[in-house]
């Protein structure tokens, strides 16, 4: 009996993996989570989780085994892109050219701000009044004496 | 923005380039094959190469399977190589068909697809005869349709 008690603790505590994985296998909204980040380069533009091609079939399949195996959504990435190359990835990742495709987007935004201001500043500055013409000088001797008679009295 | 448009530009031309051509120059490529071993085209300089593109999952790649095998059968004692590149498959599907069509040359899957973006392959199966000058002797899109078809292109590579 003891016997028997050892032998079954011993075999659990040998596959307890093996076990879980039996007793909860990944759900098909768990693979489609990873799933729907992936693009398969025989069918482009369409996501894996609703390409309906036999390829993309192996490629769930494929993703299934690894959850049950106990991998992480970064670890299944890393092996379809070691696999078939950056392409299957939905978001290039950010190395070497790619980060064109993170920078200039918000560079193009960030220049395109400065410009509308620098418009906007430009808009509301007062406008520019013309200069007070100056008043004639007055020629006729008569003229001037009145003139001149009037500002005395003043 | 304009240097991302010319970027986007260039992808555009190069994707509508199609295949490498007939009498260019063929890309080199060390394939890593199913059992591990790896298979340089530049040690096959001055044989005849015929590298097929195929998938598990095509099913027009199979029509010309057992044709290959026969192709390699009758002309690897005779300076003819032969490479299958598996394109964007699961390795488990791609042993059961190699098994199932009996195939023996040498196949490794594409890893990372850099040997059919090489090519400029536009699907499987693809099929491109190498000519012992290392240049493109003929070109395959889709099945071959019989192993004569084969055996010309091959004789054709060869000179002959």
């Amino acid at each position: 009996m003891l016997l028997g008690v050892l032998v079954v603790l011993v075999g659990v505590a040998i596959f307890p993996s093996r076990a879980v994985a039996q007793e909860n296998p990944p759900t098909d909204d768990e693979v489609n989570a990873i799933a729907k980040g992936l693009y398969c380069p025989v069918c482009e533009n369409v996501p894996l989780d609703v390409c309906p091609t036999l390829a993309c079939k192996q490629w769930r399949d494929t993703i299934r085994e690894k959850l049950a195996l106990g991998w992480t959504k970064a670890q299944i990435e890393q092996y379809f892109v070691e696999q078939y190359g950056d392409r299957v990835l939905a978001a290039p990742p950010p190395h070497g050219l790619n980060w064109a495709v993170y920078l200039i987007p918000p560079a193009a935004f960030l220049v395109g701000v400065a410009v509308l201001v620098g418009a906007m500043r430009a808009w509301r500055r007062p406008p520019i009044q013309p200069r007070q013409t100056e008043q004639p000088t007055i020629e006729d001797p008569y003229l001037r004496r009145v003139e001149q008679e009037l500002q005395e009295r003043a | 923005m304009l240097g991302l448009l010319g970027l986007v530009g260039f992808g555009q031309l190069r994707a509508q380039q199609g295949p490498v051509g007939i009498g260019s120059r063929a890309p080199e490529f060390i394939l890593t094959t199913f059992d591990g071993s790896q298979v340089s085209t530049a040690d096959l300089k001055g044989q005849v190469v015929v590298v097929n593109f195929w998938a598990s999952w095509c099913k027009p790649c199979e029509q010309e399977a057992r044709e290959l095998e026969l192709a390699y059968q009758t002309y690897k004692d005779q300076g003819v190589a032969f490479l299958g590149v598996d394109y964007v498959d699961i390795e488990r599907e791609a042993l059961a068909y190699l098994d199932r069509f009996g195939i023996s040359y040498p196949n490794g899957p594409d890893l990372g697809t850099r040997i059919s973006q090489a090519f400029r392959t536009q699907g499987v199966p693809e099929t491109y005869v190498i000519g012992p000058d290392g240049r493109i002797a003929a070109v395959q899109i889709g099945p071959y349709p019989s192993f004569e078809a084969i055996a010309a292109h091959i004789e054709l590579a060869r000179g002959k």
